[in-house]
């Protein structure tokens, strides 16, 4: 029996030695990064409300896979862990939690929704677990200052908000501006945004703003409400649904309007089609992403890239969908971001580089739109173009704006 | 000379009866506080929220298992408590502990005062008045005037409390600590209540309401009491939830709370203290549990974890519809059953050898 | 003024769709004293098939039709295969049971046609000829598909035999077996008329609402309000109930307290009329003797 249980030991300190040594090469400062794989993690709305975002996570999660079978990164694939949130903060927290503590994931990973971020934004700083290009444009998440290791992606809704704002001053200074916006982060940063981009003195021009929420059937009423204040110029501060039937609803009450809409719905096949075309004329928007529907990019070499992409890895994907597109630009940059990293892909490097990334275009961008980002500018895209719909396309129109 | 038949099989097993029931109290008790010790700081937070649900499903099984009064709307009430431990300590500097103890304290308040109009309403009306009333509550946290203290949609982060007189426990470690003190003391105080004559009365009030009335029970103070207090419990679960989440705001507390706190007291067992354990098991875990399941049907299958709790749910419902307390109950009859028919066959041959010897 | 018409047609207009919900309700309340929180998600699966079946080519009033169809065969198989073996199970074993195929058809609805919302068609023409600027085609045809709707189960229940004996069913089970009526068969065909005026409800909403696999939820809320204010045991009540509640959230969202908190006021309003008339506006009021 003693013998018995001293060789039993002995085989068993042998096996946990070359266990040891043949097992996998966790360095000790980066977690999640073996020879052969990196590992990084995202929550998602898969389900519940926001469930239309989760094509941002479907579209990066095929990315990589497309890298992966081009042979990875620096001979590594990337393992990308996305979980369902249900866009409710607890949950998020939970999930993260689990990615960080238990799946041990090199960083985080464009997690979607502002009250989801921000539950988690100081558990990744006080770890030092980087927060990479999150998936939202609200302009808290660009603060390197308080928050070094959280960093955004898409312009902000504030900088939207400021161009549609000089716009406006620019072309119609009398104009009395009607605005329409989700009840929510997104909604409320945009009509923050144009007031303080109008500025105290013009302050005035704003002579209705009305919300909705994302579980309200129609906006039919708001928008009816807002034709009676006698607004001139609508914003809608709407996410897709509700920006179609915002704009039909416009048209058919007789209302005429100069008409601002946020980018989200800037989609020919998810907006303006359902809503009418010709209910659509002249609608504009800040742009940054190539409208896949639109057929000015019929023969775009880099939407042609984003085609084959989706007919490859995404077949049966909704193609008018301008979040597949996001998605690829996102992952696209991330991509860039872990090439420029060599071997080195500590949590400290992979976040230094991310803070490195100097005029990145994807083939997804609109033409003079780059990724920009140095330590002290964590908004890595800030430029954006105003277009007009003019019943078929978006017409670019003007320079390329920097916020 | 035949020997009384064992009418009550307690009686014969009494002796091993009350040694396992203590040797289960002692288990439970070692695993309960040995647990943030071997469980790594996630896994703990996990079991925090799972006691969180317990308080939750607690009040809302005072409400609607013992009390008949059913009540689709309850996140309201953790979304209530919630807000008013992160209101208090980040807007107002009050002390955690305290913090949550008025919150529950304004969720009575809130409870009692729901309860009034509630008496009105039988009961679908009431379910469906809940569930509109959990729908309009993250509306409601949204609303434009309160923005300064609520923060509006982008909601209030709190710091989570260490352990005090520096005693050697993580945050985790400490805020579950907090959480399961917190379940004792409610457990405890929710027992009593039940076994006395306010629990006696709540049951008879569910019951057969009229009869209570007619012995004097003043069934519409005890009903909307009940419903205070049970929002209160609920309240302080959702205080001791925004300590553990760090975070509060309005998507924090959408409709699937409640519907969740509706599942947990169903699946843990109507009027049962111990089945609200097993019901907030279930609801901490079991959506998880289903998406490791998806996980196996591929990427494309992202959302189909719900279709596969909904499954569950309905299976679960099939196999023990009146929850694992109610399943518990029958079972031990069951078992009971057959020792007592057992111990009788034995007694039975004893007296007929009996008979013969004598 | 012109505003305030506005709202109200647009109310009604949004009404109809609530009414017809409140009716399927309703109409599952009245036999099985059941509330079904998944009718919205039921109406929701049957729009997709119906937008499954013009995207196959299908014309619209074909696709109309057989999506009815489908939709009543569908709540047959539900209540026969489902239901019925919850039949002595407690009240909220049953409410669960409604939660979990809430759950089931939205992830089901969500796995096989995606959440990118979709545009459905209406039968309606684009607009009207003499360009009336207040009402839609489309907004004016599903309040005349309602009423049509209504129309037709008055007369169903009213006239015919088969209406008759549901409603003896629903009344009065024991003694509807005593006289031969096939209770449970009535119970499954009262499921599959729900089911089928879900999905006209789905169908009228999706145009208006845009087709996604959440489209329904509000629109539930709201329908419940209805069913509520009406009387849940008066079917039009209910109905009535609906188009209450379409015209008093456009109105207290435009002019009495802001469209923030407009969800917040109409459960007010609900709960103020519940409180001083319990069993709804139009509802049967319930005397017990002791």
């Amino acid at each position: 029996m003693f013998s018995r249980r001293k060789f039993l030991k002995a085989s068993a300190a042998t096996a946990a030695a070359l266990a040891a040594r043949s097992g996998p090469a966790f360095a000790d400062n980066a977690p999640g990064v073996t020879d052969t794989e990196i590992k990084i993690g995202q929550t998602m709305p898969y389900s519940g409300p926001a469930s239309a975002y989760g094509a941002v996570g479907k579209a990066e999660a095929a990315y990589f896979k497309m890298i992966n079978d081009q042979g990875g990164i620096n001979g590594r694939k990337i393992n990308l862990l996305s979980l369902d949130d249900g866009y409710s903060p607890p949950k998020t927290v939970e999930q993260i939690r689990r990615l960080v503590e238990q799946e041990q994931v090199a960083f985080i990973f464009s997690s979607l929704g502002t009250p989801c971020n921000s539950a988690i934004r100081d558990y990744l700083n006080e770890n030092k677990v980087p927060q990479i290009f999150v998936a939202t444009g609200a302009s808290k998440f660009g603060d390197p200052g308080h928050f070094p290791w959280t960093i955004g992606w898409q312009p902000n809704y504030r900088t939207e908000a400021a161009i549609f704002a000089s716009h406006i001053l620019k072309s119609k200074p009398d104009a009395k501006v009607g605005v329409l916006y989700q009840n929510d982060d997104f909604g409320k940063d945009y009509l923050d945004g144009l007031k303080d981009a109008l500025g105290a003195k013009n302050a005035g021009m704003v002579v209705k703003e009305v919300s909705y929420e994302v579980t309200e059937p129609t906006v039919d009423s708001q928008v009816i409400t807002l034709q009676g204040s006698g607004a001139d110029t609508f914003l809608l501060a709407a996410t897709p649904k509700f920006a179609a039937q915002a704009l039909r609803k416009a048209y058919d009450v007789g209302w005429k309007p100069v008409e601002y809409m946020t980018n989200v719905s800037a989609s020919v096949g998810a907006v303006m089609k359902p809503a009418g075309p010709e209910k659509c004329v002249g609608v504009m928007v800040g742009a940054y992403l190539k409208e896949p529907t639109d057929p000015k990019w019929k023969d775009d070499s880099g939407m042609n890239q984003w085609r084959d992409f989706m007919a490859k890895y995404l077949s049966g994907a909704d193609t008018s969908d301008v979040n597949y597109v996001a998605g690829y630009g996102y992952a696209a940059t991330m991509a860039q971001v872990l090439k420029q990293c060599g071997n080195d892909l500590s949590r400290e490097r992979i976040m230094k580089e991310a803070a490195n990334v100097k005029d990145f275009e994807a083939p997804v961008f609109l033409p003079g739109v780059k990724v920009n980002t140095s330590p002290m500018n964590f908004y890595p895209i800030r430029s954006m173009q105003l277009a007009r719909f003019d019943g078929t396309t978006w017409e670019l129109f003007g320079d390329v704006l920097t916020g | 000379m035949s020997e009384a038949r064992v009418a009550s099989p307690e009686r014969v097993a009494e002796p091993e009866g009350r040694a396992l029931r203590l040797g289960a109290i002692a288990v439970g008790i070692v695993i309960v506080v040995g647990l943030p010790f071997v469980a790594s700081g996630y896994h703990t937070s996990q079991f925090s929220q799972v006691v969180i649900y317990a308080i939750a499903l607690l009040g809302l099984n005072l409400l609607t298992g013992y009390n008949g009064q059913i009540s689709l709307g309850h996140g309201a009430f953790f979304a209530i408590g919630g807000y008013a431990t992160a209101i208090l300590s980040v807007k107002l500097g009050v002390a955690y502990g305290p913090a949550v103890v008025i919150g529950g304290i304004l969720c009575f308040a809130a409870g009692f005062a729901f309860g009034l109009p509630a008496l009105r309403l039988g009961g679908l009306y009431l379910a469906l008045a809940t569930f509109a009333l959990a729908l309009a509550t993250p509306q409601l946290l949204k609303f434009k005037a309160f923005d300064a203290w609520t923060g509006g949609v982008q909601g209030l982060l709190l710091s989570k409390p260490g352990a005090p007189l520096s005693l050697p426990l993580t945050r985790d470690q400490w805020l579950y600590f907090l959480c399961v003190f917190c379940a004792a003391l409610l457990f405890w105080a929710t027992v009593n209540l039940i076994n006395s004559r306010i629990g006696r009365a709540l049951i008879a009030i569910r019951d057969h309401p009229i009869a209570a009335e007619t012995m004097g029970v003043d069934a519409a103070l005890y009903k909307t009491t009940t419903f205070g207090v049970s929002a209160a419990y609920t309240g302080i679960a959702g205080g001791l939830s925004s300590l553990v989440v760090g975070f509060v705001s309005p998507d924090s507390f959408d409709l699937f709370l409640s519907l969740s706190l509706v599942v947990g007291i169903v699946v843990g067992g109507l009027a049962s203290v111990w089945g609200v354990i097993v019901g907030a098991l279930f609801i901490e875990f079991v959506p998880n549990y289903a998406d490791s399941i998806s996980d196996v049907l591929g990427e494309n299958a992202k959302a189909l974890p719900w279709a596969i709790y909904g499954v569950l749910l309905i299976l679960l419902m099939y196999a023990a519809p009146s929850g694992a307390a109610g399943t518990a109950k029958i079972l031990i009859g069951a078992i009971q059953r057959r020792r007592r028919s057992s111990t009788n066959v034995a007694l039975d041959r004893k007296a007929a050898s009996g008979d013969q010897t004598s | 003024m012109i505003g305030l018409v506005h709202q109200i047609l647009s109310g009604l207009a949004i009404g109809s769709i609530y009414a017809c919900v409140a009716l399927a309700v309703v109409m599952i309340y009245q036999a099985t004293h059941l509330v079904n929180f998944a009718q919205g998600e039921m109406a929701m699966f049957s729009t997709y098939i119906a937008w499954a079946l013009i995207q196959a080519g299908a014309p619209y009033w074909a696709a109309f039709f057989l999506t009815l169809v489908f939709s009543f065969l569908m709540g047959m198989a539900i209540e026969r295969w489902l239901i019925r073996r919850f039949e002595k199970a407690p009240v909220l074993a049953v409410v669960i049971v409604f939660i979990g195929m809430l759950v089931i058809f939205n992830s089901l609805a969500g796995w096989l046609f995606s959440y990118t919302i979709k545009s459905f068609e209406s039968p309606f023409p684009e607009k009207f000829a003499l360009g009336n600027g207040f009402m839609s085609p489309h907004e004016l045809g599903s309040i005349v598909v309602t009423l049509g709707v209504l129309a037709l189960v008055y007369a169903f229940f009213g006239f015919t035999p088969l209406g008759l004996a549901m409603r003896a069913a629903a009344q009065n089970p024991v003694s509807a077996r005593l006289v031969g009526v096939k209770v449970n068969h009535m119970l499954a065909i009262g499921w599959g008329l729900a089911a089928a005026i879900g999905a006209v409800a789905g169908m009228m909403a999706a145009p208006i609402v845009y087709l996604d696999p959440n489209m329904m939820g509000g629109i539930l809320l709201y329908g419940f309000a209805g069913a509520l204010l009406g009387g849940i045991d008066n079917p039009w009540g209910a109905a009535l109930g609906g188009f209450i509640v379409g015209v008093l959230e456009n109105i207290a969202g435009a002019y009495l307290v802001g469209e923030e908190i407009k969800l917040s006021v109409a459960l007010a309003i609900i709960v103020g009329v519940l409180v001083a008339k319990p069993s709804g506006l139009f509802g049967r009021v319930l005397v017990t003797r002791v």
